[in-house]
């Protein structure tokens, strides 16, 4: 989805190869999480709140579970959710921001109402809700968050569509007698999503900030190993066990921070900075 | 600021209103169960089932039963708390006063600490100051808020034992007066801190930009020409538009602020509404989580609001049709 050119000048800015490292690191360990982790997160045969040392890096927690172990599969849960969520919101914010752009009119008003609506909902409280009254668990959480978070992509790709619609290369299809579908595929689209990918990287950083918050207040799905729940376990071990809060939210931030970084070197690039 | 723009921006606030009272309907109906347990709890017998089914209108067709709601919504009407037995709206109203101490506390923090580390940043370009406050505000956009605390835990709490770990007040209630203030305050530092810190650099990055995007202008240059004193440049003539940015990020990052006062109020154990609402989830209280969900959407429609007011009021320029 984008361009070869694009790439090869984000890997040589610092921020953009910082970036996509720490977003690889975080898909790579994802899908290799079975072979990376060192023990079973589940398995309790550790000891209990032991520190961290050569066989347990980051340490047990109360139960003797192995920390690293449970960040490593947690990567899982974490790239599920924004995986998932990604492609809902790539295909709503690219469906919304082009009808809205090429159509114009009554319709585009009329979407972009909607949009209002969806940035004034809170997502947080909207996604406690669901879990309030379907109880909890990571498909309705993808729904919900897939569902409300497409807002900046629609108005991002709304703003290049109308853009592109004035170029000459468009006009060249239309005076060709291309239709209007065959435009919007052809010219239109493969020019904007570039953009909406660069900015989904922005998204999927607060859905990942979304989701850990959840896990953390304790209403994540119980059935899976998440980073949010494990900072939660670590609360009242604090006193003790240092590592426990430490290192479940040191994960969080480094995918945060390197779908951040990857998103506004993206960014920067394409738009020529 | 013209009227017009006024008032169709006020109207505008009605439509977003109901579509939110629409999706808090739409979900109690989606829900699996009798959309009465959804309202009444799962304890209740069927007398009391029948009851609160004629109150909410739940034997009426859907569209009635929407009217019916709204109107009860409107009204803070959002049912009763089944683990209470006392209306959802009394029982929320009774957290509101300790949130708002720490959010305002926090807002207020990271307003003046925000705009404060941007103008230092301003003044001195690529100091090691202006380096240091971007580097921060790096780091703090990134980090959840429950780990900015859990650090701030582990080390002023824990380890310096600047401050308590957790609640509001301590056991000792002895002194009461100027002592039972200060022992609030003690205990508020840490977790307004926090929650301050998660708009600090979002603050002070565009509250530095702003300043250098005025400062670069004409009308300052005017003014430091007529040997206006530099202080006063800074505060009187660049000052106001500079904070146009700030404000937008402000009002925009409502949402965000609210979600991290409940994540901050939760790890502080800190008795206001988060306790009520996490609590009210797991026992499955859906009128209380219901009718935190509408106060907090109605909260953020208010701040968008305000932050457009302000926005026409901070910029003459801004002309609206």
């Amino acid at each position: 989805m984008l361009p070869r050119g694009v790439i090869r000048r984000v890997v040589r800015r610092p921020a953009g190869a910082i970036g996509l490292g720490l977003t690889a690191l975080f898909a790579l360990t994802a899908a290799f999480a079975p072979r990376l982790a060192p023990f079973d997160p589940f398995s309790v045969d550790g000891p209990s709140l032991g520190r961290p040392s050569g066989r347990y890096p980051m340490g047990t927690d109360a139960l003797g579970r192995d920390i690293l172990s449970g960040i490593i599969h947690g990567a899982r849960t974490a790239i599920l959710v924004t995986g998932l969520v990604a492609v809902m919101v790539l295909v709503l914010g690219v469906l919304v921001g082009t009808t809205a752009g090429w159509l114009g009119g009554r319709i585009d008003d009329v979407l972009m109402r909607l949009t209002e609506l969806f940035q004034v909902l809170p997502r947080f409280f909207l996604a406690i809700v669901v879990v309030a009254l379907f109880g909890p668990g990571l498909n309705r959480l993808i729904l919900v968050l897939g569902l409300t978070s497409w807002v900046l992509l629609a108005r991002v790709v709304r703003a290049e569509v109308l853009s592109l619609r004035e170029r000459e290369f468009v006009e060249a299809a239309s005076a060709s007698g291309a239709s209007g579908f065959r435009i919007v595929v052809r010219e239109i689209l493969p020019n904007a999503l570039p953009v909406a990918v660069a900015y989904l990287g922005l998204v999927l950083a607060q859905v990942l900030l979304i989701e850990s918050s959840l896990g953390f207040l304790g209403l994540g799905d119980p059935n899976v190993i998440s980073w949010g729940a494990m900072a939660s376990n670590a609360g009242q071990f604090a006193r003790v066990a240092w590592w426990l809060p430490v290192f479940p939210g040191m994960a969080v931030v480094l995918a945060v921070l390197g779908l951040n970084l990857l998103a506004d070197a993206v960014t920067d690039v394409l738009s020529g900075r | 600021m013209t009227r017009r723009y006024l008032v169709r921006r006020l109207l505008q606030v009605f439509p977003i209103c109901a579509a939110i009272l629409l999706v808090g309907f739409l979900l109690i109906h989606l829900a699996p169960g009798d959309p009465v347990l959804a309202v009444a709890g799962d304890s209740g017998d069927e007398q009391y089932y029948a009851e609160m089914r004629e109150r909410f209108g739940l034997d009426r067709p859907l569209p009635v039963q929407l009217g019916i709601y709204a109107g009860k919504v409107v009204k803070g009407d959002f049912g009763v708390s089944y683990t209470r037995g006392r209306p959802a709206r009394e029982v929320i109203a009774e957290r509101v006063p300790a949130s708002l101490l720490l959010a305002t506390t926090a807002l207020v923090v990271a307003v003046v600490v925000g705009i404060g580390f941007g103008v230092v940043a301003a003044t001195r370009q690529r100091g090691i100051l202006d380096v240091a406050t971007s580097t921060v505000a790096l780091g703090l956009y990134a980090a959840p808020v429950f780990w900015v605390g859990q650090l701030a835990v582990l080390f002023f709490a824990l380890r310096l034992d600047w401050f308590p770990v957790q609640g509001m007040t301590s056991a000792d209630r002895s002194g009461g007066g100027w002592h039972h203030i200060l022992d609030v305050v003690h205990h508020l530092a840490l977790p307004a801190l926090v929650l301050a810190s998660q708009e600090i650099g979002a603050i002070s990055r565009l509250a530095r930009s702003g300043l250098l995007d005025e400062l670069g202008r004409d009308h300052i240059r005017t003014a430091r020409a007529k040997g206006v004193r530099e202080r006063s440049v800074l505060l009187k003539h660049a000052m106001r538009r500079a904070l146009l940015p700030v404000v937008t990020v402000i009002g925009g990052r409502v949402g965000y602020f609210v979600s991290g006062a409940v994540v901050v109020e939760i790890l502080f154990a800190w008795p206001g509404v988060a306790q009520l609402l996490v609590s009210s989830v797991q026992s499955r209280d859906i009128p209380i989580v219901l009718g935190i969900f509408f106060l907090v959407s109605l909260i953020v429609v208010i701040a968008n609001l305000l932050t457009d007011l302000a926005y026409v009021w901070l910029d003459p320029r801004i002309r609206y049709r």
